[in-house]
């Protein structure tokens, strides 16, 4: 794609005319407008998004470390190296227990979530709200509540202060990944700040599903509970559990705020975001390696992506012609 | 379940859900000794209001900057994002263009790839610019979100077309009765992308980190990620900070709640 697109000014309208007189000259011109409309957004993707990806592309063949304009050709190099670095190949195993635990806890939480506020006569609004409170808030809010106070590895965390009144020894939540108990810390933060997010996105399906559906099933004796659930409630839900668990997976991959925080300076627990960090914005500044890193990391999604389009039909449906 | 065992379970969950609250808002009321004290003192009597005061006066650590840079930056990326996407998503979806199919893949490739995962190229574009430290680096490079602009296409593929063309009848073009008519009437939809917005800009962190080199250029997030690796650590400023931080989330949550369960019900994105 060109930015520099010649505006064709001087042809004439297509012929499928708007029923009401369209105007005359420049501003008449459905080109004209078109550009004049989409040119601010399309120049800043062009420049901001394809330009960085192809830079980096290119980087990435190069020895790039400290510099950004390169001389040194080196081929396929930086990813050999990447590929066979322990570290960044062991932050898509982290990505992997990452997602591994996160995705179906915060499924069933966000679905339980739904359903027991979808059924709630009183106060319907107030513990919507709680549930959705946290989705306000920062991960990096939310890492430092957890690591200097919930989860925090001394005496006065309020973990270690509740299991203190049962008698176990204080926990170092954080400090080691033996036995690896930041995985709790880290799973439980990320499910209260998102878990409201997505039980909105389960209510409102909940609310799409139609009465009749329970009504025809309480006639043919079934019982409201389990059995309308499974056999009712879960199949409608279908399409939103499958969108949430990508949307999840998506989340999860992109990972950075919270492990970041959480495990400063650890060697252990990266996911692919934070190795990338510290390999490029780090004490090496290796752009080259880096950007090797960001180009196997999006062609890993887009992967993803192709995938969760063939699954969900994404793309098709373009009701626009 | 029982309508009384529906109340519990619902109780209990909220209990823990805002258990972060309250510890929040507990240590930045008390005084280090409070917090680190033997036993756990679960409502202090003597509310430590000083703290506030205490953090803005601290010379270690600018935090009022940092509140008016992130200020600064979430309302110029709400205000650039709504305007650039919202201008392209209309164009697409309604100013017949013979190209504007191809030009819909151009944005439809960039959904594919988070931004937050091409951060190191876009930062060796950013710093080459030698916009690192700037206004211009934190809020530019996240206008041009191929999502938003696609949501406001598929929002103006169902904006009611008899709209327009009265316009038109009135001598409007596209540009008038997009100004006049056409943004007057999407209002609410506007709102939600507004609300959803602000808030991922005010919660940004990874972007923020890598532009802000220095202190003077960090937001919030950033000084309260420093917090979290100083050597010295006193535990009712920094909780202070973290609590001054959410709060102007709270009151746009509160006043836009409607708009933000609305959008997100819509749109699927993330708030």
């Amino acid at each position: 794609m060109s930015t520099t697109t010649k505006l064709d000014l001087a042809s004439p309208a297509p012929a499928k005319a708007s029923p009401a007189k369209p105007r005359r000259g420049l501003w008449g011109s459905r080109t004209f407008n078109f550009w004049l409309f989409a040119a601010p957004f399309l120049i800043g993707l062009i420049v901001f998004i394809y330009v960085p990806i192809g830079w980096s592309i290119y980087l990435s063949f190069f020895d790039a470390r400290f510099t950004v304009t390169p001389d040194k050709f080196i081929g396929l190099e930086n990813y050999t190296y990447m590929l066979t670095d322990p570290k960044f190949v062991g932050s898509l195993g982290t990505f992997t227990v990452f997602a591994a635990f996160i995705v179906p806890t915060t499924w069933a939480l966000s679905l339980s979530l739904a359903l027991l506020v979808n059924r709630l006569k009183f106060m319907r609004a107030f513990f919507r709200s709680v549930f959705f409170l946290p989705t306000a808030c920062s991960y990096v809010a939310a890492s430092l509540i957890w690591k200097m106070s919930l989860f925090s590895g001394v005496r006065f965390g309020l973990a270690n202060t509740v299991i203190g009144w049962f008698g176990i020894d204080n926990i170092a939540w954080l400090i080691s990944p033996n036995p690896p108990w930041y995985w709790l810390v880290i799973v439980t933060a990320r499910l209260w700040l998102q878990s409201g997010f997505y039980m909105i996105l389960f209510i409102a399906a909940l609310q799409n599903i139609p009465e009749e559906l329970y009504e025809a099933a309480a006639i043919d004796g079934a019982k409201r509970g389990w059995q309308t659930f499974r056999h009712i409630t879960l199949p409608q839900l279908r399409a939103t559990s499958t969108a949430v668990v990508l949307l999840l997976l998506i989340a999860a991959y992109q990972a950075f705020d919270e492990f970041f925080n959480l495990l400063d300076k650890t060697t252990w627990g990266r996911p692919p975001l934070v190795e990338l960090y510290y390999t490029a914005l780090g004490t090496e500044q290796d752009y080259g390696a880096g950007s090797a890193g960001a180009v196997i990391l999006t062609v890993l999604i887009i992967i993803v992506t192709l995938l969760q389009g063939k699954i969900l039909g994404f793309g098709r449906g373009d009701e626009s012609k | 379940m029982g309508n009384t065992g529906l109340y519990i379970a619902t109780g209990v969950a909220a209990f823990f859900f805002l258990i972060p609250f309250y510890v929040l808002l507990r240590n930045a009321l008390s005084t280090d000794p409070q917090i680190t004290g033997e036993h756990w003192e679960f409502f202090p009597t003597n509310l430590q209001w000083g703290n506030v005061k205490e953090l803005f006066d601290d010379p270690q650590v600018d935090f009022a900057q940092s509140l008016w840079n992130s200020t600064v930056v979430a309302v110029a990326m709400t205000v650039g994002i709504l305007l650039v996407c919202s201008l392209a998503g209309y164009a697409l979806a309604r100013i017949p263009y013979k190209h504007a199919n191809k030009i819909f893949y151009v944005v439809l490739g960039t959904l594919m790839v988070p931004t937050s995962v091409t951060f190191v190229p876009s930062f060796v574009l950013v710093s080459s610019l030698g916009w690192v430290d700037t206004y211009r680096g934190l809020i530019i490079p996240g206008l041009f979100s191929g999502f938003t602009c696609f949501l406001f296409r598929q929002y103006f593929l169902g904006f009611p077309k008899e709209l327009e063309e009265a316009a038109r009848v009135d001598g409007l073009g596209y540009w008038g009765a997009y100004w006049r008519v056409v943004v007057p009437n999407s209002l609410n939809f506007f709102a939600a992308i507004a609300t959803i917005t602000f808030i991922n800009a005010w919660n940004a962190f990874l972007w923020p980190l890598v532009i802000g080199q220095d202190p003077g250029a960090w937001t919030v997030q950033v000084v309260l990620s420093s917090y979290m690796t100083n050597q010295t650590v006193v535990f009712h400023t920094i909780f202070m900070a973290t609590a001054i931080s959410i709060l102007p989330l709270l009151f746009v949550f509160l006043f836009l709640q409607r708009w933000l369960v609305q959008g997100i019900a819509q749109t699927g994105i993330k708030g």
